[in-house]
Formats: C-alpha cells, sequence, structure tokens
C-alpha cells in the first residue's frame, strides 16, 4: 500500500506492506538510521520519535498508521550545524555513554519539556521511564535534561 | 520481530468500522492504538488476517460531562484522561490510573477503548472501570446497548463484545468521591503490574478491581462486601485472594501475587481513607 508522511517537514511516500513496522519504513525505506532500534518490545524507547509532536515509540506503530501524519525523528532538530538545544545539552553534560539510547532519550525528553517546561529531577526521571540506557548513564542523561529546561526558562524570562 | 501479515482496512467512520467487521468477521481485529494489539503480533501470539484501523475516528476522542456520568469516546487516549480536568475532579482514580499505564510514549497512542476491549487482565484500567461500575457501550449492525463492566470480562482476553460490535463508549458514573486509591507493584516503571489494585469508596459503598489476579480483570467482591458490611481495612484485606485465580509466571508465583494483593488491597483501602 502507498503511503505519505511528511518526515521533518519533507513529504515522503513509500510503497510498504500493511505489517510493516514505522521504524523500518523510516530506518530502510527512507534511510534515516539515527532512529535506533533497541528492544524491539515497546520497552527501551531507543526508537522514540515525535509522531504529531509527541513522543511515540515507532516499533509500536505500523507505517500504515502513520499516513498523512507528521513525523520527526532526531535528523530533523538540528538546523544545519546548529544543534537543537536538547541535543547540545546532551553534549555539553556528556548525557551519554555508548550513544545508543540517545535518539530516543533526546526525543523523549523534548517531549517532556513540551508538557512540562519546568520539572523537577524526579519529573524528569518519571518522565523518561520509557527510555532505557543499558550503559545505567542516567545521572547525566536527567542533568541534560534539567539543563535544558533551565537554559529555556531563563531565556523565555 | 515483525507481524505475520495481515490485509489492512481504515475505518474512516464507525459505520465504516462496522460494515468491515460485518464483511470479515472473526477474521478481523479492530485495531486503535495499537499498544496492546501491536505487541502481542509483533510476538506472532496474534495473527489476524485483517486489522481495521479505526484510529482515526477522531468522532470517538472525548471526554464529556453527559448530567449523571461522564461520557467518555473509545478513542479517547491514555493521555488526554490523565490530563483531563473534569476527570481530576470527577474521576480522579481514572486520571491518576491512566497517567500509570505503561510509558509517556504509551500513552501518547493507547486508547482506553483499545485497553478496555482487549481485555487483558494485567491491564490497568479495566480495573478501574470495575471498581467504579463503569458503563461500557458497543455499537453493532443494530444499534447500540449498554454492558456493566463486571459482565463485560468473559474470559482470557475475551470480552462481551460479539464479533461485529465496536467498543464506542465508556461511561463513569459520577460519583460522590471519599477516597480512592490505585496501587500498582511492578519491577520496571513501564511493565504491567506483577499485581495492581484500583479503589474507590463513593456513595456510600467502595469498589475495588484487582490487575493480574486472574485470567480477567477482576472485582475483589469478598473484600467489597465486607467493607460494605462494616469490615476494617485489615480485615477485610485479609479477603484480598477470595475468587481470585492468580497464575505464576517468570515475575511471580501465584503465591507470592496471593500475598501482594492481601498487602496492596489493604494499602488500597487504608489510602482511601478506610481505618
Amino acid at each position: 500500500m502507498k503511503i505519505t508522511v511528511t518526515v521533518n517537514g519533507v513529504e515522503r511516500s513509500g510503497d510498504v506492506e500493511p505489517r510493516t513496522l514505522l521504524v523500518h519504513f523510516l530506518r530502510d525505506e527512507l534511510n534515516l538510521t539515527g532512529t535506533n532500534i533497541g528492544c524491539d518490545t515497546s520497552s527501551c524507547g531507543a526508537c522514540t520519535i515525535h509522531v504529531e509532536g509527541q513522543s511515540a515509540k515507532s516499533c509500536t506503530m505500523l507505517a500504515a498508521q502513520a499516513d498523512g501524519l507528521e513525523l520527526t525523528t532526531i535528523e530533523g532538530l538540528a538546523n544545519g550545524d546548529i544543534l537543537h538545544p536538547m541535543q547540545r545539552c546532551f553534549q555539553e553534560n556528556h548525557g551519554l555513554q555508548c550513544g545508543y539510547c540517545t535518539p530516543g532519550m533526546v526525543m523523549a525528553a523534548i517531549s517532556l519539556l513540551d508538557e512540562n517546561p519546568n520539572p523537577s529531577e524526579t519529573d524528569v526521571r518519571i518522565g523518561l521511564e520509557g527510555n532505557l540506557c543499558r550503559c545505567t548513564g542516567y545521572h547525566n542523561i536527567v542533568k541534560s535534561v534539567l539543563a535544558c529546561a533551565a537554559e529555556s526558562n531563563g531565556a523565555s524570562k | 520481530m515483525i507481524p505475520a501479515a495481515f490485509e489492512y482496512v481504515r475505518a474512516d467512520s464507525v459505520d465504516a468500522a462496522l460494515s468491515a467487521l460485518t464483511k470479515y468477521g472473526d477474521e478481523a481485529k479492530l485495531l486503535a492504538g495499537g499498544h496492546s494489539l501491536l505487541p502481542l503480533m509483533k510476538l506472532r501470539l496474534a495473527a489476524p488476517s485483517v486489522l481495521v484501523d479505526v484510529g482515526r475516528l477522531d468522532d470517538l476522542r472525548y471526554i464529556n460531562d453527559a448530567g449523571d456520568y461522564i461520557a467518555i469516546g473509545a478513542l479517547t487516549r491514555h493521555r488526554d484522561l490523565e490530563t483531563s480536568s473534569l476527570l481530576a475532579s470527577a474521576a480522579p482514580l481514572l486520571a491518576h490510573a491512566a497517567g500509570h499505564v505503561g510509558d509517556p510514549q504509551v500513552r501518547h497512542r493507547g486508547t482506553i477503548g483499545g485497553s478496555l476491549a482487549h481485555a487483558d487482565p494485567a491491564s490497568d484500567l479495566p480495573a478501574v472501570a470495575l471498581a467504579m461500575g463503569a458503563t461500557i457501550v458497543a455499537t453493532g449492525p443494530n444499534g447500540t446497548r449498554e454492558i456493566a463492566a463486571s459482565e463485560f470480562y468473559t474470559g482470557f482476553l475475551e470480552s462481551a463484545l460479539a464479533p461485529d460490535e465496536l467498543l464506542t463508549e465508556i461511561r463513569i458514573p459520577k460519583l460522590d468521591t471519599q477516597g480512592w486509591s490505585f496501587q500498582k507493584f511492578n519491577r520496571r516503571a513501564q511493565d504491567w503490574a506483577i499485581v495492581g489494585v484500583a479503589t474507590v469508596r463513593a456513595n456510600g459503598s467502595t469498589g475495588v478491581g484487582l490487575v493480574n489476579m486472574g485470567s480477567t480483570p477482576l472485582l475483589a467482591s469478598a473484600v467489597m462486601n465486607a467493607v460494605n458490611s462494616g469490615a476494617n481495612a485489615a480485615d477485610a484485606a485479609a479477603l484480598a485472594n477470595e475468587g481470585t485465580e492468580a497464575q505464576s509466571d517468570i515475575n511471580a508465583s501465584s503465591e507470592y501475587r496471593e500475598h501482594l494483593a492481601r498487602v496492596l488491597v489493604r494499602r488500597s483501602l487504608e489510602e482511601s481513607g478506610l481505618s
């Protein structure tokens, strides 16, 4: 079946089987390999993208379900060489170890701050419950998200 | 992991969904948010030959005050429930429990109708619907009918919905809530509950729903009868396992689940204000 999605602001079409998972469509058809596959069972959050502006696990959606919708992947965040503030905060705070969970963490963290712009440390830890870091590098991930929240709150004041 | 092949039909109206169900019968499964069904299909534990996608039926995405009850459209997402100011005041147990389903990503996509219709005894919202005495509205080729939540669950992943019916609305009675509690015991934040307990004390009686204590979501009837006859929390909670058939699995033995149920029912009764 033919589907059309808007990914990172660009309309992209493809021919998929009904059973094609969204993450496979993004990675294998659109070559957007920044979205990783971790557990494949909706647990780890490595495949987190934004669907209509909200975080979602792209391994638990059919590509067919995304037809006509607006998607953002990790590739859509930076503006040329200028990183998205969340990406920069992860970089500055070393919010990663091996980096595998990072794209999903960044996407989940942006969605978290959209919903709660001024989270406590506990809010961040609970808000990222859908993302696992097998290096267990949570400390700096949480620090990165809090830094990004503080920065954008400072900028808006 | 990729599901077995199936035919995909997107319904753009309730009527279109019903026509597809009539056409494909038992072969078809309804797809709402997909966050219960797709994981099963990826594990090949479910392999429907037709998926009827009702996920775009935005007409069924609402939370309305209907006088005696709150009407919730089946396609209302967990995140909508979690953040609804109407539910926060009229049905705080439901709003709170919806905020503990899965994780944020799951709550952005998963729907209350999908969760209730999937009839997984390990899901949170069926126990809440039972405790609150919700009514489920099913729409079929001959119109709509109401099913009490207590009559809805008939077996493991089986409900009273006919193959040609679509769950369209959930009605939550407007209760004069005195106290409520949701207890969920799990190992990882986004896991299903090993055992969960939903309690609401309202209008002079107490409802207690159990998560993952049998092949269906259950009411803790013995606990409710005891509380409604004046028992204290400790004595009532001792009856938490009556009528349950807890399973053993990788997370817990049935004995452990029974122990947890007694502990969590007591905590839940106490948190909801029963001494």
